[in-house]
C-alpha cells in the first residue's frame, strides 16, 4: 500500500523517473484534449447538434455563470485557466471508476504544480487588469504594516491549497487501500463513491477558490477623489 | 529503551492522538456553519444557490485543517524520516 502514486515507477534512468502520476496526468490530458478536438470539429450553431457538443456546451455555460457569481465580470477572460483547472481535476477523481487508476492529483507534486499555477496566475491578472502600480500598492492596504502579513498570506493560500486537494484525494485513495485488506466485498466500493464525490466538491472548491483570489486581485478600487467628487 | 523504540512509540502514539484531537475542532465548526445555513435558508429560500455555495467553500476550508491532521499522521506512519534514520 502506498502513499501516492509516485512511489509505482515504470521505468528508471539515472534520476529520470517514469512514475504512476506522470503516465496517468498525460493520459488524462490525452483524453481531455482529443476528445475536445473531436466534439468540436464539427460545430453546428443550429438546434440540431451531437449530444457531446451539448454537454460540452452545458459545461462550458455552467463554468462561465460560476465564475461570473464570484464577481469577475469578464469570465470569458479567465475561462481557460479556471475551467482547466476544474476540469482537469473533476476528470482526474472521475476517472477513478476504471480499475488500475490512481487519481495523479493524489500525489503533492501534482497539487503543488496547480498550486503554483494560482500562485503565478493572481499577479498576472491583477497587473494586467490593474497595472502594475496599483497591484502593488494593494498589498500595503489598509496600512503599510500589513505588507508581511499579506505576503504571508499568498504564500499560505498557495500552500493550502496545494495541501487541502492532495489530502482530500490521498486519504480517499488510503481508505480504498486499507479496506480492501479488511473487508474487501461492498464496503470499498461504498468508500470509492464517496471519493468521487468528494472528489468533485474539492475539483469545484479549487477552482471556486482560484476564482475568488482572482477577483480580489483584479477588483478596481476607485480612487478616492472621484468618490469624494461625487458628492 | 533503546532510541529505535523511544522513536517507534512517540510516532505511533502522536499520529493517533493528532487524528483524534484533530477532527474534533473541524466537526464542532462544521456542525454550527450547517446549522447557521439551515437558519438562513429557511429564513430567505430565495438566495438558497449562494446560501449552498458558500457553505461548501465554507466547509471545505474548515475541513482543510482536518486534512492538515490527517496528513501528518500519514507521515508519522508512513513517510517517518526520523523512523527512517534510526532503522539504518
Amino acid at each position: 500500500m502506498h502513499l501516492t502514486p509516485d512511489e509505482i515507477v515504470f521505468w528508471q534512468y539515472g534520476f529520470l523517473k517514469l512514475n504512476a502520476t506522470i503516465v496517468f496526468t498525460w493520459g488524462l490530458m490525452l483524453v481531455l484534449a482529443l476528445g475536445s478536438h473531436v466534439i468540436t470539429r464539427r460545430l453546428s450553431t443550429g438546434l440540431d447538434r451531437s449530444r457531446w457538443q451539448n454537454l460540452l456546451e452545458i459545461v462550458i455555460s455552467g463554468i462561465m455563470k460560476q465564475i461570473e457569481e464570484v464577481g469577475l465580470s469578464q469570465p470569458h477572460k479567465y475561462l481557460g485557466f479556471l475551467g482547466t483547472l476544474f476540469l482537469f481535476i473533476a476528470t482526474a477523481s472521475l476517472c477513478t471508476v476504471i480499475p488500475g487508476y490512481e487519481p495523479p492529483t493524489g500525489s503533492l507534486s501534482t497539487t503543488a504544480a496547480l498550486a503554483l499555477g494560482v500562485f503565478v496566475a493572481v499577479p498576472f491578472f491583477g497587473i494586467e487588469e490593474q497595472g502594475m502600480g496599483n497591484y502593488l500598492k494593494s498589498y500595503v492596504k489598509p496600512t503599510f504594516i500589513m505588507l508581511p502579513f499579506n505576503i504571508i498570506g499568498e504564500l499560505s493560500r498557495t500552500l493550502a491549497l496545494a495541501v487541502r486537494l492532495f489530502g482530500n484525494m490521498m486519504s480517499g485513495a488510503m481508505i480504498i487501500g486499507i479496506l480492501l485488506t479488511i473487508t474487501p466485498f461492498i464496503f470499498p466500493i461504498v468508500m470509492t463513491v464517496l471519493g468521487l464525490l468528494t472528489g468533485m466538491v474539492q475539483a469545484y472548491i479549487f477552482s471556486i477558490l482560484a476564482a475568488v483570489y482572482i477577483a480580489a486581485a483584479t477588483r478596481v478600487r476607485k480612487p478616492k477623489a472621484a468618490l469624494e467628487a461625487k458628492h | 529503551m533503546d532510541s529505535m523504540t523511544i522513536v517507534a512509540v512517540a510516532s505511533i502514539v502522536t499520529a493517533g492522538i493528532t487524528t483524534g484531537f484533530g477532527t474534533m475542532g473541524p466537526a464542532l465548526a462544521e456542525g454550527k456553519a450547517v446549522a447557521t445555513a439551515l437558519n438562513s435558508l429557511a429564513e430567505q429560500p430565495d438566495a438558497s444557490a449562494t446560501i449552498t455555495r458558500t457553505l461548501f467553500v465554507g466547509l471545505a476550508m474548515i475541513e482543510s485543517t482536518a486534512i492538515y491532521c490527517f496528513v501528518v499522521s500519514m507521515i508519522l506512519i508512513f513517510a517517518n524520516p526520523f523512523w527512517n534514520h534510526v532503522i539504518q
